[in-house]
């Protein structure tokens, strides 16, 4: 099943700052609502979203309940050279998804 | 005293027939409606959160289910072809139980018929994903619901239910869907209620959701008591809607506040 | 056939938006303790260990009016090159009366570029929004904004 979706250009000049977008399916449950008995719903959050290029890192977010759901970050980097993205999204309850695209530098 | 008798009752009669509704020129979508921000996260596809669903659809297209087996694409192939423009003539006119039946409705008959399987439970995160991902192949079509004669009378009932004043604060949808789309009511733009685009991602649930779950959370709204999902009334109100929108371009899955 | 989710009770909802969980549990929301003052001064001061932080270079793009405080696009940007010796290296954004001070932190450096980050957030009330960024040379620049966030126009039964 499809969790996230991703903007990459897939090719750019070398020296490009490119725009990466990213969404990923979660329902980030702040941890502050409460059930109809009164329980506290509890927390399920992604706390981060990390971004890897080549191996190296080169974004990372630290997200806390006021991120909305199924949360969308996008960030800027400078293309370099051809290569590989990877994306990390860790939260609670052991939640940890990944995905990845492909980038073509001339 | 003849002729102002017979203005009174020309008057009257233009009161009652149709007077509030929306000229066709007029018509527009909710998107229309929508601040910028909110049009753009419509607008592109990885920024919009009912893409989501509409990928998990492309899976549960494949998987099988059921006694029977089967896939929707072992019947249907791919979806791009055979469902293209179908969503645009819901609800449709079903033979079998010789009543409307809206497309999640579709989906679960042919689940139990086709697929000998359960059918999937309302608002479950399945049927939503298979409802965006059918509904999203109409991208763009003009919506054609409503055509069929058979369903002339169900449409007539949706009216109906469309313009009755019900719930504590004695509202019908006409009263702000028709008479008073150009205002606003708590910060939030009244629209048109044209169903253009579902299901469609909400902001206020922060997931997709359908018409009917729309229609519910309206008629809470004017503090009446929600028909049941898949009530008959809801689905002949989903049917008016979408007649009245006859001639809109889909735009599923859509992002509303 | 299937039997619908009972919505023969009617349940009134509490305010600040939280769409119920999809599935059988009925969520009510009620309005939580609200952040105060403090707590936000709190939350810059441990990223700033007490620093001075100066207005400017910052920039916080948010709709003055929000369609809905459940979902706000935002961006934030700085002003200010992304080099290898002189670049942003982390953008800290606060909330003002949410449960929670915090709304997140990005972590930056050279190779991004363009110190501009977008995401959607959570606003559970009109109030202000502080964005604070820390960049190479120790230094922290500031900007904030004020946003009026209105309810949706109906509360919803549980699903």
């Amino acid at each position: 099943m499809a969790s996230a979706l991703i903007n990459v250009p897939a090719k750019a000049k070398r020296g490009d700052i490119i725009e990466i977008k990213t969404l990923m399916s979660h329902i980030m449950e702040t941890g502050y609502r409460h059930m109809a008995s009164g329980e506290v719903v509890p927390r399920d959050i992604i706390t981060s979203f990390t971004c890897r290029f080549n191996g190296s890192e080169i974004f990372r977010a630290d997200l806390f309940p006021a991120i909305a759901a199924n949360p969308f970050i996008t960030f800027f980097t400078t293309a370099t050279e051809s290569g590989k993205f990877e994306f990390e999204w860790i939260g609670d309850q052991g939640f940890s998804e990944a995905a990845s695209a492909s980038i073509t530098v001339e | 005293m003849r002729f102002a008798g017979a203005i009174a009752v020309a008057l009257l009669i233009a009161g009652f027939a149709f007077a509030a509704e929306i000229p066709q020129a007029d018509r527009r979508s909710g998107y229309d409606f929508m601040k910028p921000d909110t049009k753009a996260m419509q607008d592109e596809d990885t920024a919009n959160p009912g893409m989501l669903w509409v990928l998990d659809g492309e899976g549960f297209w494949k998987r099988k289910a059921g006694t029977a087996n089967k896939a929707c694409a072992d019947c249907h192939d791919d979806a791009r072809t055979s469902m293209r423009g179908v969503a645009a003539h819901y609800p449709a006119f079903d033979k079998a139980t010789g009543r409307p039946i809206d497309l999640e409705q579709r989906i679960n008959s042919c689940r139990i018929n086709q697929q000998q399987a359960t059918p999937l439970p309302f608002e479950s995160r399945q049927l939503l994903a298979l409802t965006a991902f059918i509904a999203r192949q109409s991208q763009g079509a003009a919506i054609e619901t409503g055509a069929d004669p058979q369903l002339a009378p169900f449409i007539e009932k949706g009216r109906e239910l469309y313009v009755q004043r019900q719930g504590q604060l004695n509202l019908g949808c006409t009263n702000c869907h028709d008479d008073n789309w150009d205002k606003r009511l708590a910060g939030s733009a009244i629209t048109q209620g044209h169903p253009t685009g579902y299901p469609l991602y909400r902001l206020e649930w922060q997931s997709l959701g359908s018409l009917q779950r729309r229609l519910r959370a309206c008629i809470s709204g004017i503090r009446a008591q929600p028909y049941d999902y898949g009530a008959p009334e809801l689905v002949e109100l989903e049917l008016y809607l979408m007649s009245r929108a006859r001639g809109m371009p889909m735009e599923a899955p859509a992002v509303r506040p | 056939m299937q039997q619908p989710p009972n919505s023969s009770r009617r349940q009134f909802l509490g305010l600040a938006g939280g769409a119920a969980a999809l599935g059988a549990i009925p969520v009510v929301t009620v309005r939580p303790a609200e952040a105060t003052p403090a707590m936000l001064a709190s939350a810059i001061q441990s990223v700033t260990g007490g620093a001075a932080v100066r207005t400017g270079k910052v920039k916080l793009d948010i709709p003055p009016l929000v369609e809905n405080g459940n979902t706000v696009p935002m961006t934030v940007s700085v002003n200010h090159p992304m080099a290898p010796e002189d670049h942003v290296r982390s953008i800290h954004v606060f909330n003002e009366k949410n449960p929670q001070a915090n709304i997140a932190n990005f972590h930056l450096g050279p190779h991004n570029g363009r110190a501009q980050v977008s995401t959607r957030i959570r606003l559970a009330d009109s109030q202000k929004i502080v964005a604070i960024a820390k960049l190479s040379d120790g230094s922290f620049w500031s900007a904030s904004v004020d946003v009026v966030v209105t309810l949706a126009a109906c509360t919803e039964d549980v699903i």
